[in-house]
């Protein structure tokens, strides 16, 4: 490969801005520069010196920083599109009908284009995705295009630099010493920097003291954590990875756990507590009447013996009692179950009381478990109840006159009984609903009717099973993330050339990657104790100037 | 005196300190004339500092006492939040003047604290006891952990309002000239805020209506302003109530919209009462305290502070809310709007700390960027809490 070779005899990589060995600035752009651009100490970067191959485009397309921060700042703005109107996965609605309902109802003609251009589920289009996805490549080639040479340049340093590079830095000093005289000068800088934690190395006449050389690094660690995490973040989408269940548990019911074979879980009791505070400003504003205070569902969880056949329930061992509350899951196996949601009185049973109409007499009740209705209630020899229909969420009748449910839950029964009673051997046709009794039509007036006497009621409680094995994989990202984080923000790389001149003056240069105020606070110390020049802040100068220019225009 | 008093009796005493650190700091900075008066200056600065420190150790006392008698952090509503917002702020000041060792930072920190402690005082006061998904330590670890970076990340935005006032002209017409006013006018209008919310709430003003929701349900709601706005289909309910203005459809919180208007027309009028008085722009009034500020100084701690707070926010608003949100709904994440809006702010003051990386950010731009940064922070404390629902709720 070609190369660039310095005037010190130094071969450097094509695209390299200031030689490895010397510093002496290469190209015409860090000739011309009063302070060196110091960014990857002036090393080659792959995509400031290729630019033909079509590769060679895609990866300087993703490895510019202005690229990065157009990603990062557009991922931002169309994040915030999403939080215009709740995301559809917070509306219980069914349907993408009944979705696209809610948006109109609510929001009107607005929240209709909301729904229709797929804001209503913005963070799982595919856009959002693929934008999510370019940051994240564009991380990657940033890092190793910029992490590698960086690596190789701090790693061979050499103490001398040419005085074209320390004429060069921000932060330079040349003269005589203010006190005595250069024989002590080095060994005196040497032995302030190192009091202040600088390494030191010394070659002649010249020094050089480095510290915090790992900071550097800092970024790249942080963006490898970021990519773990993105990584962890798509190994969701593979199967066997994440389980996200949940369930409807009754009081007093044993059900499988949907997502965790083998295992059968039993709702002992739910309890619901309330703060018995006085209800305070905010609360009557908002008309709310009290806190809750606890959502509980204390469980048995129960795991299928080794030898029993799937879906046998009557071998079961075990494993452990809990309380699930909020912010306390049960956690077993890699599986935790989360209180999420409840129902108080839930519909269990409905008594009634098969009467006759004239006389209001009895001949029996019938009490139907909603869950489980049987075909036929028998009360004595010729009188039964036959349950024709069953509707446990009766919604109204379609236009045929059919009656409709909306789910197998019981919110709002409504059945069809086929009444059989001695007066009426043939059976008697009644639709009964809450609050709504439709008798059979063609048979007439009915004799008897199902008079309603009361309900039994149970708690439900809502748990959700979650698996996820990616956590372990987030939880390096998140550590590496802060990691280098924590390296690349509250530590710098500071380094210090000194040279002792052949005419008896003395020439420093400072660079830090971050924080010229805490290296100088060093500098000065270091000024003092050795006798050194007063150095300058070639920015200062330059910053005054500009703001001199802008006053004047 | 029980313990919620005193509690509030230090919250006080801190608001009071802080007002007149400001002051101190004012002076130590208007009397910068030459006959030795550079000490003088500096005994005042010295004064602001140790006044500061006392009225943030009397507001680390409101918070613990407040702590004990709760039961739990207080950082659990608006009020709360927000005073313990102000207090880090004023913490973060204090950790600045100590590395960099300029009382100046104060002059616009501080009364950006008081506005917040102000701000916070209009909301209900009691002690509020918490719900299921609210009771667990992860939240108060990640509570208290983001809003120490949020504190730490806004002392850019002090830094960039100090650069930017001696920075920009403010006899020369132009864009720059422009924003800054209207950010200065931005803080008048949360002194109209305060204003017009405690004026009505001294005169004891109070007015029931019941309006239907989008869910069609009948509700009741107080005003505690003269109603601009009606809820959906209001009726009031407190005789002789004002009809509302103009009625509003059921997904607008038109009582809200009360208050944001009424604090603009309030504020709007005490800023053109300033103009009027002073025939100046707010920003040149300002100019002449800002001409002390080292430019290159302030700009480098405007970057510093982003840096140091960015791991601090990082690990407090997203790291630590994924584990508690893993362990209460068990999800690490789930696009809540106040989620996303963490997400925002720390994506924005990534994007900052890459714009530093190119030369020619820094400077006034950077100062700029941290203005927008302070503004999304505060867009994530008042309009997410207040206007985007959150639907963390499990209540
Ligand atoms: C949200 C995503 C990102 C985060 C949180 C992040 C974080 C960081 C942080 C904290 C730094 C250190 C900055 C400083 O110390 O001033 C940094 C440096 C850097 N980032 Fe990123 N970054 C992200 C995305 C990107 C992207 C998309 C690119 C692609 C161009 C990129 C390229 C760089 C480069 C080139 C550096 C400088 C490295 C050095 O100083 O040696 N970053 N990043």
């Amino acid at each position: 490969m070609e190369k660039i070779v310095c005037t010190c005899g130094h071969e450097n990589a094509v695209g390299t801005k200031i030689c490895g060995n010397c510093g002496r600035p290469l190209t015409e752009e860090a000739k011309s520069q009063k302070v060196l651009d110091m960014k990857y100490d002036g090393s080659a970067i792959r995509s400031k010196t290729y630019n033909k191959s079509i590769v060679d485009k895609i990866w300087n397309f993703f490895s510019s920083v202005k690229v990065g921060v157009s990603l990062i700042i557009i991922t931002l703005v169309v994040s915030s599109f999403g939080t215009i109107f709740p995301q559809e996965f917070y509306v219980t609605a069914g349907t993408d009908a009944e979705r696209a309902l809610y948006y109109q109802t609510n929001y009107g003609s607005i929240g209709t284009l909301y729904y229709n251009l797929g804001l209503a589920d913005l963070y799982s289009t595919w856009w959002f995705q693929a934008l999510v996805g370019m940051l994240g490549i564009s991380i990657i080639v940033a890092s190793i295009d910029r992490g590698l040479p960086l690596h190789k340049s701090l790693k061979n340093q050499r103490v001398k630099r040419h005085e074209s590079f320390m004429r060069r830095q921000r932060i330079i000093a040349e003269g005589a010493i203010t006190k005595e005289d250069t024989s002590k000068t080095l060994d005196k800088v040497e032995e302030k920097l190192k009091k202040l934690n600088y390494k030191v190395r010394r070659d002649g006449t010249a020094l050089l003291a480095e510290k915090g050389r790992f900071a550097r690094y800092g970024p790249y660690i942080n963006h490898l954590g970021l990519i773990t995490f993105l990584v962890g973040v798509m190994l969701h989408q593979l199967p066997g990875m994440y389980v996200d269940d949940s369930m409807w548990i009754r009081e007093g019911e044993t059900r499988a756990i949907p997502g965790m074979n083998g295992y059968f879980l039993e709702n002992k009791q739910f309890i619901f507590e309330t703060h018995d505070n006085d209800p305070t400003t905010a609360q009557i504003q908002q008309g709310v009447n009290a806190v809750a205070k606890n959502y509980q569902t204390d469980v048995v969880l129960y795991k299928q013996s080794e030898d029993a056949l799937p879906g046998q329930t009557d071998q079961l061992e075990i494993v452990k009692e809990y309380s699930i509350r909020v912010n306390h899951p049960l956690e077993h196996d890699g599986f935790a179950l989360y209180q999420m949601d409840f129902r108080l009185n839930e519909l269990k049973a409905m008594t009634f009381s098969l009467t006759n109409k004239e006389t209001g007499a009895s001949l029996g009740d019938v009490t139907i478990d909603l869950r489980n209705p049987k075909k036929e209630y028998v009360i004595d020899e010729q009188t039964k109840v036959i349950l024709v229909n069953y509707f446990p969420d009766f919604t109204g009748f379609n236009d045929k006159g059919e009656p409709q449910t909306a789910t197998p839950n019981p919110n709002n029964p409504a059945f069809i009984f086929n009444m059989i009673t001695p007066d009426t051997p043939e059976g008697e046709i009644s639709f009964v609903a809450i609050q709504q009794t439709v008798e059979g039509s063609g048979t007439g007036e009915n004799l008897y009717k199902m008079s309603f006497k009361g309900v039994d009621t149970i708690n439900m409680s809502g748990l959700t099973i979650r698996m996820d094995k990616t956590i372990p994989l987030l939880v390096v990202g998140a550590f590496i993330f802060l990691l280098g984080l924590t390296i690349g923000s509250y530590w710098n790389h500071r380094r210090v050339w000194v040279e002792l001149l052949s005419d008896g003056n003395i020439r420093l240069a400072a660079h830090t990657n971050k924080n010229w105020f805490g290296i100088k606070k060093e500098i000065n110390v270091l000024t003092e104790y050795a006798h050194l020049p007063q150095y300058i802040d070639q920015l200062d100068d330059e910053d005054d100037e500009k703001i001199k220019k802008e006053t004047i225009e | 005196m029980s313990l919620i008093d005193l509690s509030g009796n230090l919250l006080e005493a801190a608001f009071i300190a802080y007002l007149i650190a400001t002051l101190l700091i004012g002076g130590s900075i208007k009397s910068s004339k030459p006959d030795g008066a550079e000490k003088r200056a500096n005994k005042w600065g010295y004064l602001a500092i140790i006044v500061t420190i006392i009225g943030f150790l009397a507001h680390l006392g409101y918070f613990i006492t407040r702590w004990i008698y709760s039961g739990h952090a207080p950082v659990s509503n608006m009020f709360e939040f927000s005073t313990a917002f102000g207090m880090f702020l004023v913490g973060a000041f204090i950790l600045m003047y100590f590395m960099y060792r300029v009382t100046a930072l104060g002059l616009v920190a501080l009364p950006i604290a008081l506005l917040i402690i102000g701000w916070a005082a209009m909301f209900p006061r009691e002690v509020t006891p918490l719900v299921p998904s609210l009771q667990s330590h992860w939240l108060t670890i990640h509570v208290i952990t983001a809003a120490l970076g949020q504190s730490i990340l806004a002392i850019s935005a002090v830094a960039g309002l100090l650069y930017l006032l001696k920075a920009v002209d403010p006899k020369k017409k132009g864009k720059e000239r422009f924003w800054l006013e209207a950010v200065l006018y931005f803080l008048v209008v949360i002194v109209g805020f305060i204003a017009v919310t405690s004026g009505f709430k001294a005169a004891g003003y109070e007015a029931e209506y019941s309006y239907i929701n989008k869910d069609d349900q009948e509700l009741t709601i107080i005003y505690n302003l003269p109603p601009f706005f009606g809820m959906n289909e209001s009726q009031a309910i407190t005789e002789g109530a004002m009809v509302p203005l103009i009625e509003m459809p059921a997904f607008i919180h038109a009582a809200k919209l009360t208050t944001v208007v009424w604090s603009l027309l309030v504020g709007t009028v005490l800023y053109l009462l300033i103009r009027l008085i002073t025939r100046k722009r707010i920003i040149e009034m300002l100019n002449p305290l800002a001409t002390k500020v080292n430019l290159q100084l302030f700009d480098e701690i405007g970057y510093r502070s982003v840096l140091i707070g960015f791991p601090v926010f990082s690990l407090g608003a997203l790291v630590f809310a994924m584990i508690w949100a893993e362990q209460a709904w068990g999800r690490f994440w789930g696009w809540d709007p106040k989620e996303v809006w963490a997400l925002i702010t720390w994506l924005f003051y990534a994007a900052f700390l890459h714009l530093r990386l190119s030369r020619g950010w820094e400077g006034r731009k950077s100062a700029w960027l941290a203005l927008i940064g302070f503004g999304i922070i505060i867009f994530n404390l008042v309009v997410v809490n207040l206007v985007i629902a959150g639907l963390h709720s499990y209540a």
